[in-house]
């Protein structure tokens, strides 16, 4: 790494300087996993137990009881997760299947009309959420009249424009001579999507079933407007009503929070690589 | 010429799989973008009730002028921008630059612990701010400054440290993405550029201010604008951090927005503020795109 190397090499001037750079980022780390851990140990607290014992930053003890408090106290809890896990699901699928049609269409079948709508899908993407939302809360709950249903939660996110723009990035450097062989051994389109186009693009396609189902996981702000009957309400508006239901069950709050993390640690930890790979992927070729 | 035609068949054919290819993309973003952005356009010039609204010109748009609260929530927004964003920048690049120098197992380590709370939902987190911020004195943070003798604050519930606490939250965490991107960045700089430099005898900070920094400039825009967008239509944190309160001391364009179309039910206000806070984004973008992105090219 030249970009750091010097003149005079003094060893021991340079093992100073990585010390220091590395205590640095351990105390930003620390900073940036505190509130998790707090998280973390308070959901292992006794159930109610309000005022200062559960500030301390050591575990007093460990009990499950506010877990089980947690899905005694709604008769949803576990409906909840379910929800959330119906919804993320069926999303991802959605969009792995038809935003990956659409970004192979624009990446590499000519038709008219493509780059207009192309253009209109980026420009779209410069909209910001306050202008849907409102027409779009009127256009489902109103017009269509389908609130408090999985098809409500489910429908605009079926096909994300960030990730046909995904798809069509990476597609677009596959090299046209496979898909025109392909033609020349008598495969419609069809096949050559599902058959070449899909198995090659396996990497992009998990990039985007993941950033998507974390997405739809972690998702607030919708399911909130379009649920108001608590069987039908994903985890995140579960544990919002929670709060509100009373502030002293801090306990059973931190371990509700704590299950609607965990499946996206593990998903985090066992799929590193590809979550920083997406993260990565949308920002340099953009 | 026979030749010739079965080419022109087999691309016409291409043009039905084109259409059906993006059939179902289209529908939905015809439906659930643009149909709304277009209704959103003439709710604004209306005066919304479910059946049947009234058409009523400019005067939403007229309202906002005089409306205090707006201005205050832009006012807010800009703040919270302001405070953020440059921040955000700086000090993701920093500990992009830290981090770069690491063994591959470190720099991965480093780099998955920056992410974890972005994986972690907000609902939960915002939770945990609000107990780090507890007013009594035996809250965390006022535990903390009391070490310092500084005395008891009401954290959230004083305007005077409200926004501080908002804009506290957010440079303690989530620069996760930025420090990726700046990481990426940065190995895409060529060695032989250091090379070069280290023959002249630059040293790390003006081997920093010549080569590094003006080499991620699109990196930097990018994050620029991206995080610019981002702020302007915060929500989240001060939804479920104070509700915009004190004294609106925290009420953002989002959350007025928020409060407009589903608190008060004023549909054609809140649409009339959105499409003004659309503008007001594209405006800053060009603006930065114009000002800062000159010699920079994609």
């Amino acid at each position: 790494m030249s970009f750091y190397s010097n003149y005079n090499k003094n060893s021991k001037s340079i093992m100073i300087r990585k010390a220091i750079s590395i205590i640095i980022l351990i105390i930003f780390a620390a900073f940036t996993l505190f509130p998790i851990y707090f998280m973390i140990i308070s959901s292992f607290a006794d159930p109610i137990e309000a005022g200062a014992a559960s500030y301390s930053l050591l575990p007093q003890k460990l009990t499950l009881d506010s877990y089980k408090f947690f899905f005694k106290f709604s008769p949803h809890s576990l409906r909840w997760i379910l929800n959330s896990l119906i919804v993320a699901t069926i999303v991802t699928l959605s969009n792995v299947i038809f935003a990956g049609m659409a970004g192979y269409a624009f990446a590499k079948i000519k038709f008219p009309g493509k780059n207009v709508l192309f253009t209109m899908f980026l420009c779209s993407m410069m909209i910001p959420y306050q202008v849907v939302q409102v027409p779009l809360y009127i256009l489902v709950v109103n017009t269509f009249r389908i609130s408090n249903t999985y098809a409500s939660l489910v429908l605009p996110g079926l096909c994300g424009i960030y990730n046909i723009f995904l798809a069509k990035q990476f597609m677009s450097t596959l090299p046209y001579e496979i898909i025109e062989s392909a033609k020349i051994e008598g495969c419609n389109q069809l096949q050559i999507f599902t058959k070449i186009i899909f198995p090659l693009s396996k990497t992009i396609l998990a990039v985007m079933a993941i950033l998507t189902f974390m997405d739809n996981w972690n998702t607030f702000f919708w399911p909130f407007l379009v649920t108001s009957n608590a069987a039908m309400q994903t985890i995140q508006v579960g544990l919002k009503s929670f709060r509100f239901a009373n502030t002293t069950y801090f306990a059973p709050m931190m371990a509700g929070a704590t299950i609607a993390a965990l499946p996206m640690f593990i998903l985090f930890f066992s799929l590193q690589k590809y979550f920083l790979e997406g993260v990565v992927v949308g920002a340099v070729k953009g | 010429m026979e030749i010739g035609n079965k080419k022109k068949n087999r691309i016409k054919g291409d043009y039905i799989w084109g259409y059906i290819f993006i059939a179902v993309a289209l529908i939905i973003f015809c439906m659930f973008t643009l149909y709304p952005v277009i209704s959103a356009l003439i709710i604004s010039f209306q005066k919304y009730r479910p059946l049947g609204s009234t058409w009523i010109g400019l005067d939403n748009y007229k309202g906002l002028l005089k409306d205090k609260l707006f201005v205050k929530a832009i006012k807010n927004t800009l703040v919270y921008t302001v405070f953020t964003v440059p921040v955000s920048l700086v000090i993701s690049f920093t500990i992009a630059v830290l981090i770069f120098p690491l063994k591959k197992w470190m720099q991965t380590m480093f780099k998955a612990i920056y992410y974890l709370p972005a994986v972690a939902s907000g609902v939960a987190l915002s939770v945990v701010w609000l107990w780090i911020y507890d007013p009594m004195p035996e809250g965390l943070f006022n535990k903390l400054i009391g070490f310092l003798g500084i005395s008891n604050q009401n954290w959230l519930g004083s305007s005077k440290t409200s926004m501080l606490s908002l804009l506290l939250m957010s440079w303690l965490s989530g620069h996760g993405t930025s420090i990726i991107i700046y990481i990426a960045a940065l190995l895409g700089i060529p060695e032989s550029y250091f090379e070069a430099a280290d023959l002249d005898g630059a040293t790390f900070f003006k081997k920093l201010r010549y080569i590094v920094i003006p080499l991620l400039k699109p990196t930097t825009l990018f994050l620029l604008v991206t995080g610019v967008i981002g702020s302007f239509q915060v929500f989240m944190n001060a939804y479920m951090m104070t509700g915009g309160g004190p004294n609106n001391s925290t009420t953002m364009v989002g959350l007025l927005i928020f409060n407009n179309a589903f608190v008060y039910a004023d549909f054609g206000k809140a649409a009339a503020q959105s499409l003004v806070l659309a503008a007001i984004i594209a405006v800053i973008s060009i603006f930065q795109f114009k000002f800062l992105g000159d010699d920079v090219t994609y």
